[in-house]
C-alpha cells in the first residue's frame, strides 16, 4: 500500500523531468502534458495497489510515452491497443531506462522544458505563469489566486503565452556549450522572479508565499543538474538565505518587520546552514556571479547573531562588486544602505541623489531616501518624500511601513506644537 | 551490539517536502526517538543536508569535486547509532522509523570502532529549529 501524500509528492517530484523527456519524444507541449496527466492517473491507481516503484520519474516516462503513443495508433488503427497487461510488465523495463536516463540528456530536457517559459517576447508575469503551469504542474486556479486574478483571466494568460511560445519553437537537439550556458542563465533568472514573487507577498497572502518554495525547489533540480556550476550554487544559495529569516518578517499583525527588528531566533536555522555550505563550495571556484554575490550579502546578515554584529563594510564591499558585475540603480541603492551604516547617512544621501531621476518611480527609493532624511533629521522632506512613497507601494505590508514613519512624524510634529 | 542505521531515501522527494510535510515528519520521528532513548539504545544521530551542498575529495590525486561520491537514486541522508541486543532489535527500531517516515530504505551496519569524539556545538543540536517554531506558533 501506498499512501497518497507519498504519491503526490512523488507526482510533483517528478513532473519537470518527466514532462520535460515526453516533450522530447513528442516535441508538442500539449500532447507532452497531456502524455504525463495520463500516466499519473494510471500512477493513482497502480501505485495504489502494487506499491510504488523505485524510481517514479522512469515509471511516468515510460507509462506516458505509451499511452500516448496508444492513442496515437488507436486513432491511426494501425495497430493493436496495448492492454493494461503490458502496463503491468513496466517495473521489468524501469532499470535499463532509469540508467539512460541518468544521462546528460536530462539534463539538456529540463533544462529546455525551462528555457520554453523564458521566451524573451513574455513579460516577466508570464514567463513565471508558465513556468508555474508547465515546469511546477501548479493548476491555473492556484497560479490565479497566487497573481489575484481570476482563474478564466489567467487561463487566458497562460494559453496566450504557451501559443507564443509555440510560434518561436525550440531547438530539440542537443544544444552547445554557449548556448547551454545561455539557456541557463534565462532559466535562473527565471526561477529567481518565481522567488521574488513569493518573497514579496504580504503574511496572509499563503497562495503566492508558495512560489518561494516552489522557486527553491526548482533552484535545487538547477544545481543537481549543473552540479558545479558556481552560480546555481548562488541562486541557491540566495533563495535559502532570504526564505531562512521568513518566520520573522512579518508580526502578528501582518506588518513587515525590518531586518533591524526581527527576532533572529526565529529565522530558519537549517536553511542559513545550507545556504552558507553552497557559499563555501562556490567560492572554490573563484568565479563571481550576480547570485554568488547577493548570496555572500545575505550570507552576512543570516551570519550576524544581533543587528549590531553585521558587518556593514563587507556589505558594502561585496555591493561595489554587485555594480561592478550588474551596474544598476537599485544595486546602488542597496549599497547605500550599508554606507549609511560605516560612512553616514549624508554619504549614503549623496550616493542615492543622482539616482532620483531613474528610480522616480520605485518605491524602495522615497522609502530609502526618506530614512536617510530622517536620520539626517530633514524631517520636512521627509514627510514629503514619505508621501511619495506611499503612493507607489506595491503591498499593503509596504504601504503599512511608511505609514507608520508619517504617523510617528505627525505624531511628532503635535507634540512639538504643544510645547 | 551497536549498528549505524543508515538512512537512504529518495533526495529529491524529501527536499520537495513542504515545511508542514518535513515538521510532522520529524514530529513523528522524535516520538521513536525518545522512545529508543529512554532505553539508552539511542546514540548521536545526524540529518545530513542535500549531496547538492557535498564537496568530495578523491584520495588518490587530490580531486575535490562537487556533489557527492555516490550519485544515486536513494541517497544517503543521515544516520543513527545504536547499541542494540542484537539484530533483530536493530530491526525494529528500522520498523519504528520507517512507520514514521516511510519510502526508502535502512541499512544497519555494525560498527567496528566507535569513537565518540569531542561534543558537538548547541548550534547543530537536532531539535534547534522545531523549539523555534514552537515557541513562534503561540
Amino acid at each position: 500500500m501506498t499512501d497518497a501524500a507519498w504519491i503526490e509528492t512523488a507526482l510533483t517530484t517528478s513532473r519537470p523531468r518527466a514532462v520535460a523527456a515526453l516533450l522530447r519524444y513528442f516535441r508538442d507541449l500539449d500532447v507532452a502534458e497531456e502524455a504525463y496527466q495520463e500516466a499519473c492517473l494510471r500512477a493513482l491507481s497502480n501505485w495504489t495497489v502494487n506499491g510504488p516503484p523505485r524510481d517514479p520519474t522512469s515509471w511516468l516516462i515510460m507509462v506516458g510515452r505509451n499511452t500516448a503513443l496508444d492513442s496515437v495508433r488507436k486513432r491511426s488503427k494501425q495497430a493493436p491497443m496495448l492492454d493494461e497487461e503490458h502496463l503491468s510488465d513496466l517495473e521489468d523495463a524501469e532499470t535499463p531506462m532509469a540508467e539512460r536516463l541518468d544521462d546528460s540528456q536530462y539534463r539538456d530536457d529540463v533544462l529546455r522544458l525551462m528555457f520554453i517559459c523564458c521566451h524573451p517576447d513574455l513579460p516577466a508575469t508570464q514567463q513565471i505563469a508558465l513556468a508555474l503551469r508547465i515546469v511546477s504542474g501548479l493548476t491555473v486556479r492556484q497560479i490565479a489566486r497566487a497573481f489575484l486574478v481570476g482563474e478564466a483571466a489567467m487561463e487566458q494568460r497562460i494559453t496566450r503565452a504557451k501559443a507564443k511560445v509555440a510560434v518561436a519553437g525550440v531547438a530539440f537537439e542537443a544544444p552547445g556549450p554557449t548556448e547551454r550556458a545561455e539557456r541557463l542563465a534565462a532559466v535562473m533568472q527565471m526561477v529567481y522572479l518565481v522567488f521574488n514573487e513569493g518573497y514579496s507577498a504580504g503574511p496572509k497572502d499563503e497562495a503566492r508565499a508558495d512560489l518561494a518554495d516552489e522557486a527553491i525547489r526548482l533552484g535545487r533540480l538547477l544545481l543537481r543538474m549543473f552540479q558545479t556550476e558556481p552560480e546555481a550554487m548562488g541562486l541557491l544559495a540566495l533563495m535559502l538565505l532570504q526564505h531562512s529569516r521568513q518566520p520573522a518578517r512579518f508580526d502578528a499583525s501582518g506588518e513587515a518587520v525590518l531586518l533591524e527588528d526581527q527576532d533572529r531566533s526565529l529565522w530558519r536555522d537549517k536553511l542559513i546552514q545550507e545556504g552558507l555550505a553552497l557559499i563555501d563550495k562556490a567560492m572554490r571556484h573563484k568565479r563571481t556571479g550576480v547570485y554568488l554575490v547577493q548570496a555572500a550579502i545575505a550570507a552576512l546578515h543570516g551570519r550576524a547573531k544581533r543587528f549590531e554584529d553585521t558587518d556593514w563594510a563587507g556589505i558594502d564591499a561585496l555591493y561595489a562588486t554587485l555594480e561592478h558585475l550588474q551596474s544598476s540603480p537599485v544595486v546602488t541603492l542597496n549599497r547605500a544602505v550599508a554606507v549609511a551604516k560605516t560612512k553616514g547617512p549624508q554619504a549614503a544621501l549623496d550616493m542615492i541623489e543622482p539616482l532620483g531621476e531613474r528610480l522616480s518611480g520605485y518605491f524602495h527609493f522615497h522609502g530609502a531616501r526618506g530614512r536617510l532624511l530622517l536620520m539626517l533629521d530633514r524631517r520636512r522632506e521627509a514627510r514629503v518624500v514619505f508621501d511619495r512613497a506611499i503612493s507607489l507601494a506595491n503591498t499593503a505590508a509596504e504601504a503599512a511601513h511608511i505609514r507608520m514613519h508619517i504617523d510617528r512624524l505627525i505624531a511628532e510634529s503635535e507634540t512639538g506644537k504643544r510645547t | 551490539m551497536m549498528y549505524a542505521v543508515l538512512c537512504y531515501n529518495n533526495e529529491e522527494m524529501v527536499c520537495g517536502w513542504t515545511k508542514g510535510q518535513d515538521d510532522a515528519v520529524m514530529a513523528a520521528l522524535s516520538k521513536v526517538h525518545d522512545k529508543w532513548e529512554k532505553a539508552s539504545k539511542l546514540k548521536p544521530a545526524v540529518r545530513l543536508l542535500p549531496t547538492s551542498a557535498a564537496t568530495t575529495l578523491h584520495k588518490q590525486k587530490d580531486l575535490v569535486i562537487d556533489g557527492p561520491y555516490a550519485e544515486t537514486k536513494e541517497a544517503l541522508l543521515g544516520f543513527y547509532i545504536i547499541d542494540v541486543e542484537h539484530l533483530e532489535e536493530g530491526l525494529a527500531f528500522a520498523r519504528d522509523l520507517s512507520q514514521a517516515n516511510p519510502g526508502g530504505a535502512y541499512e544497519l551496519r555494525p560498527i567496528h570502532l566507535y569513537y565518540p569524539g569531542s561534543p558537538i556545538d548547541g548550534v547543530y543540536e537536532a531539535d534547534r529549529e522545531y523549539a523555534g517554531d514552537k515557541v513562534s506558533a503561540k
